[in-house]
């Protein structure tokens, strides 16, 4: 499973990232990105209308598909379960966030641990940070975008700061590795 | 050793299950259909607000029987807002209040009512339709502080403001703040919307049917709950629905069950809301 976090800053490099992948990745992909609740934003209708790969926004306990994409929807948390779906909570936003990048990666963490790479990109805040840390934790490849290279880089050195990352790789690095494959 | 639940630390499925266990056998509450991820969660955030351990947090639901209120209300989220997804309401406004309207009274259900916002949502949607004198709403929850609060009807100004940005985006022609008495910081519903409510203590697990609706509303509980669970609760929905009654479901909670897809028609698809056909 590849999990990609980010804020503000992030959107467009997330989009170019949805495009680039091949139609054949064999992963779950789940982007959580940060958004208003009542911006009826087409962000969904854009990333699938560009993606190569089956891409939909997250419904309460959709089972999770091998070679997917999926976005974790506006103003709810999104969780994963270790019986191999998705569950969604409307409890209290983290950093001010829901979706909060920490709730998903926690759970990703909690059910899956060792087979997770989890991305932090751009943002203004520290969201996800302590979620990469317990992913790294449970054996997951955790990775922050290069602050130098994020438009917000407070997001990413929230989670350098506290250890989260164990790679900090530039832009071009990160869409390499994807190419590659993981 | 005694543990502390730290940032970093968790609670281990079989410590959960063991909750699970001693809650159910202690207090009669039954969580093991709820959703695994999302009531760990719950749990490590109790524990981490009360500065309990795990054996802490066993020994204190075992012999402080008045903890299991407070614990009950921090287990179950309870954060709700009035209109929630105005699409929704939007929605409800044209595809399911002209057929209320055709009653000569309506009884609604709002299931999992926490705090109550939704029940006066409904409310003020009713009475600017017109149904505010022939429609009743009753609200359910497990948890009887929050219904206390629902009770109240007492909402803080800095909520009231977002709830009317919400307001704003169903289009409904009015105003939030025509249904409010303004206080200094913040506003109390009209008597005359909460007369037409009744807050009531109903859990879905255990309890039973005790009425019958035009319209049953239940918007984001089913996502605390396993998919057996929820069609446990869909059968008690069902039996509760005069023919042809609508069903509300939360935005990213849809009707997955074959059987059950036969027995509702989709009148929404996007937002999850359904009436009940066949027999």
């Amino acid at each position: 499973m590849l999990l990609l976090g980010g804020s503000a800053g992030s959107f467009k490099l997330l989009f170019r990232l949805v495009k680039l992948l091949p139609h054949d990745f064999n992963k779950t992909v789940v982007i959580i990105i940060h958004r208003k609740k009542n911006f009826f934003s087409e962000i969904e209708k854009l990333f699938a209308e560009n993606s190569r790969m089956l891409l939909r926004e997250i419904s309460d306990k959709d089972p999770i598909d091998s070679n997917a994409i999926y976005i974790a929807p506006a103003n709810y948390h999104t969780l994963i379960e270790k019986k191999g779906y998705f569950s969604l909570d409307v409890s209290e936003a983290i950093w001010y966030s829901k979706p909060s990048i920490d709730v998903t990666f926690e759970s990703a963490a909690d059910a899956f641990g060792k087979s997770c790479t989890a991305i932090l990109f751009s943002g203004a805040n520290q969201d996800g940070a302590e979620g990469l840390l317990k992913l790294r934790q449970s054996g997951a490849l955790t990775i922050a975008q290069h602050p130098e290279d994020a438009e917000m880089a407070e997001m990413p050195n929230a989670a350098i700061s506290i250890d989260g990352a164990e790679y900090i790789l530039r832009t071009t690095e990160i869409f390499e590795l994807l190419q590659n494959g993981t | 050793m005694r543990e502390i639940l730290g940032k970093d630390s968790n609670l281990t499925t079989p410590q959960l299950t063991e909750l699970i266990d001693l809650v159910k056998k202690i207090h009669g509450f039954d969580f093991s259909d709820y959703t695994k991820a999302s009531l760990k969660r719950r749990l490590a955030r109790i524990m981490m607000l009360k500065k309990l351990s795990f054996y802490d947090l066993k020994h204190i639901l075992v012999n402080a029987p008045a903890f299991f209120q407070e614990f009950l209300e921090e287990i179950t989220v309870n954060v709700t807002e009035m209109f929630r997804d105005p699409a929704f309401y939007k929605a409800l406004n044209t595809q399911v209040v002209p057929y209320l309207s055709t009653y000569q009274h309506t009884k609604v259900w709002c299931a999992g009512c926490s705090s109550g916002e939704e029940v006066y949502s409904l409310a003020i949607l009713l009475k600017e339709e017109g149904l505010g004198k022939k429609s009743f709403i009753y609200g359910t929850d497990i948890n009887t502080e929050v219904l206390k609060e629902a009770r109240k009807g007492i909402y803080s100004l800095r909520k009231i403001k977002s709830y009317a940005e919400n307001y704003l985006f169903t289009g409904l022609p009015g105003s939030i703040t025509d249904h409010f008495t303004m206080m200094y910081d913040a506003a109390a519903i009209h008597s005359e919307l909460k007369q037409n409510t009744l807050f009531s203590v109903h859990n879905l697990i255990s309890d039973t049917i005790f009425n019958e609706f035009q319209m049953i509303s239940c918007r984001n509980v089913f996502i605390y709950f396993e998919t057996e669970l929820q069609e446990r609760i869909l059968d008690l929905f069902y039996k509760s629905l005069c023919p042809l009654g609508y069903l509300c479901l939360g935005n990213k909670e849809t009707i997955r069950s074959d059987s059950f897809r036969k027995k509702f028609k989709v009148i929404n698809q996007k937002e999850n809301i359904y009436q009940k056909i066949g027999a």
